[in-house]
């Protein structure tokens, strides 16, 4: 075990499988000379080469289409998206050919493409402080995968480099420098496996990406007060894993989801419907939900953080469900 | 615009000249057929009929290896049937059956069959351009002398996937052919009232991609240019673009009302027919009479009618084929 920053963690395991495998290449904006915008492959090009990690234009449709295209020609592409808001360019070759093209061809061939992009926020208002995670977990035929450590970063990167499906992997920009233990030796997150980040018997949070670091330092807050909270951290969106999050209801009888996405319509909203379908008669309480503000971001520093959930949200949220 | 020399030696073999015949027969019966089997309901969703443009397909086809790639558009039958998929399973596909190509999962704008490098029909307009950029990329990752061709209309050009391609294409030399069908309508909207240029070889230029206008009636001169295209592409010279200028003859699909032009022009436009064009030059160069012809019509027949008996046939999908194909199965770990 060693301590790496979740940014580390990941040029771990694309570093590991470039050497492993030669059909692994990256391409993106300033992925190469550059080093990633935020630093993520740094190093890369100099290790690799300009074949194997690509600068390309400022041209997400080509960036993500291209990525398919020569994953279909038998290559297997990481596609580096500067950040989850330029996927909107690229959102119809998310939508209708990553997604699409093994069903839609009957399964004649598959689309192993990594798509990995940041959500995020800073100061960098509107158009650039979005989480789309919700959309593209709605798509059937493909894996969405939002880790919130460097451990689950690394071993969810992995699975997604050994994939035969297309992955669109959201790392979180405000996650990058955070560190956490990660083994030596090769490992794995499997998709479609939430994961209990913290034990507890009152109340259940249901949460991933950064919020899981706000979830589990509320908890310890509560903790002190005698409420313990089981934290969940759901790490894929695609394929669901809700099986640990029904069983803790059952315990706890009270959940509540933390998300930094807009709730409407958000991944929360998936959660309520399938707890109040598999576990209503166990609730004590309604599901709760907490997330961003409902407007487009703002730039000022303290409307910004108002508008995000934060670890106080979290505790009045738990108090105010227990009592 | 080049056309095969009229003068000289016709640059084709009887033998070569009778298969280009016998595809561009079957194109064309085949979706006769189709738009009959259309009409009687037993074809639902759209239908892009691509009569009248079959010396494109047939002819770009020929100019290339058994191992290059192509994706197309939607108006695909013709690019499927030239790439040499068997009618029976087109045919089945269009009423989604489960012996279709794309065991009826993906209908008449999504014939694919990657064993012969036919990567697909794709129905958003461009959104498969950059596909042939990624497949182009991994010929040459791989240094295989394969080529990829994208295959879109004149309407296409006017969406941003289209630039985006070409100008990365280019970036990365790529070895890419661009096949532009300006057939003068997207859909019907007639090319003057939706592009900045009428010749679709100018914004090619724009990127410095060589680019050969042909006469997309003619299935000699687009053999030729495809073959001269994929030749410069596979010897490292990068992206190449055709623009082949043809004409539809019927609508752009089934439920068109064709308001946008005249019986007149159609009619004056199917004076250019590329299969009779063929068949003269055919027969004036004295490489076939009309008894080939005969016997190729009845031939084509034949397989049209075996390819629609065996649609009507074949069963439904299974009601488990609903589920499967949503993710490709995972090979373990390590």
């Amino acid at each position: 075990m060693a301590e790496k920053s979740y940014r580390d963690a990941i040029k771990d395991a694309l570093r590991e499988e470039m050497k492993r495998d030669e059909r692994v290449f990256i391409m993106g904006e300033e992925v190469g000379v550059w080093g990633g915008t935020y630093a993520v492959t740094r190093g890369l090009h100099d290790e690799f080469g300009d074949k194997r990690v690509r600068d390309t234009p400022i041209a997400e449709a080509v960036i993500v289409g291209a990525a398919i295209g020569a994953a279909m020609g038998g290559l297997r592409p990481v596609a580096e998206l500067m950040t989850i808001n330029f996927s909107l360019v690229a959102i119809d070759q998310i939508v209708n050919n990553a997604s699409k093209m093994y069903y839609m061809f009957g399964g004649q061939f598959n689309c192993p493409v990594v798509i990995r992009t940041p959500a995020g926020w800073g100061q960098l208002a509107a158009t650039h402080s979005q989480s789309f995670e919700a959309w593209y977990a709605s798509l059937p035929g493909l894996i969405v995968a939002m880790p919130g450590t460097p451990y689950d970063a690394k071993g969810l990167l992995k699975s997604a480099l050994r994939s035969n499906n297309p992955v669109m992997f959201i790392e979180h920009a405000r996650l990058y420098g955070v560190t956490g233990q990660v083994p030596d030796g090769e490992y794995f997150v499997p998709f479609g496996k939430s994961d209990v980040k913290r034990a507890g018997k009152d109340v259940t949070i249901v949460t991933y990406s950064r919020m899981l670091h706000v979830s589990l330092a509320a908890a310890a807050k509560l903790a002190q007060e005698g409420i313990e909270a089981e934290v969940i951290d759901l790490r894929t969106l695609r394929p669901l894993d809700m099986n640990p999050v029904i069983e803790s209801v059952k315990k706890t009888h009270r959940a509540l989801i933390v998300e930094e996405d807009w709730v409407s319509c958000g991944m929360g909203a998936e959660i309520v419907a399938r707890i109040a379908k598999d576990a209503f008669d166990y609730l004590d309480a309604p599901v709760e939900r907490l997330g961003a503000i409902e407007v487009p971001m703002p730039y000022s520093k303290p409307l910004e953080l108002m508008a995000l959930p934060e670890e106080k949200h979290v505790i009045a949220a738990v108090k105010q469900m227990i009592a | 615009m080049q056309t095969a020399p009229r003068d000289a030696q016709l640059p084709v073999t009887r033998e070569q000249g009778l298969e280009f015949l016998r595809q561009m027969l079957l194109i064309r019966r085949f979706e006769e057929r189709a738009e009959q089997a259309y009409t009687e309901g037993k074809i639902g969703g759209f239908l892009h009929l691509y009569i009248g443009e079959e010396a494109i397909a047939v002819g770009a086809m020929a100019g290339l290896n058994a191992d290059d790639d192509v994706v197309t558009h939607y108006r695909d039958h013709g690019y499927a049937l030239a790439r040499g998929i068997d009618p029976k399973n087109a045919m089945a596909e269009l009423y989604g059956k489960a012996t279709g190509i794309c065991k009826g999962k993906g209908g008449s704008m999504h014939f694919a069959d990657p064993k012969k490098h036919f990567w697909g029909g794709y129905a958003i307009v461009g959104g498969h351009i950059p596909l042939a950029v990624g497949l182009a990329f991994a010929a040459q990752y791989q240094n295989q002398p394969r080529v990829a061709v994208a295959i879109f209309g004149d309407g296409a050009t006017n969406i941003g996937m289209f630039h985006e391609s070409l100008n990365m294409a280019k970036v990365w030399n790529v070895p890419m052919i661009i096949l532009v069908e300006n057939n003068q309508y997207g859909m019907g909207t007639a090319v003057h009232r939706a592009s900045a240029v009428p010749d679709m070889v100018t914004k090619a230029l724009g990127y410095n991609i060589p680019a050969a206008q042909v006469d997309g009636n003619d299935v000699l001169a687009m053999r030729d240019a495809m073959m001269v295209a994929a030749l410069k592409a596979r010897r490292g010279e990068g992206p190449q673009f055709i623009e082949a200028k043809t004409y539809r003859f019927r609508g752009h699909s089934m439920g068109d009302p064709q308001r946008y032009r005249t019986k007149e022009e159609v009619e004056k436009m199917k004076a250019r027919d590329p299969i009779v064009r063929f068949e003269l030059q055919l027969v004036e160069h004295e490489l076939a009479t009309q008894d080939d012809f005969a016997f190729l019509r009845n031939d084509v027949d034949r397989v049209a009618s075996e390819a629609v008996e065996f649609a009507e046939t074949s069963p439904f999908p299974d009601p488990s084929e609903l589920y499967s194909d949503v993710f490709a199965p995972e090979a373990s770990n390590g």
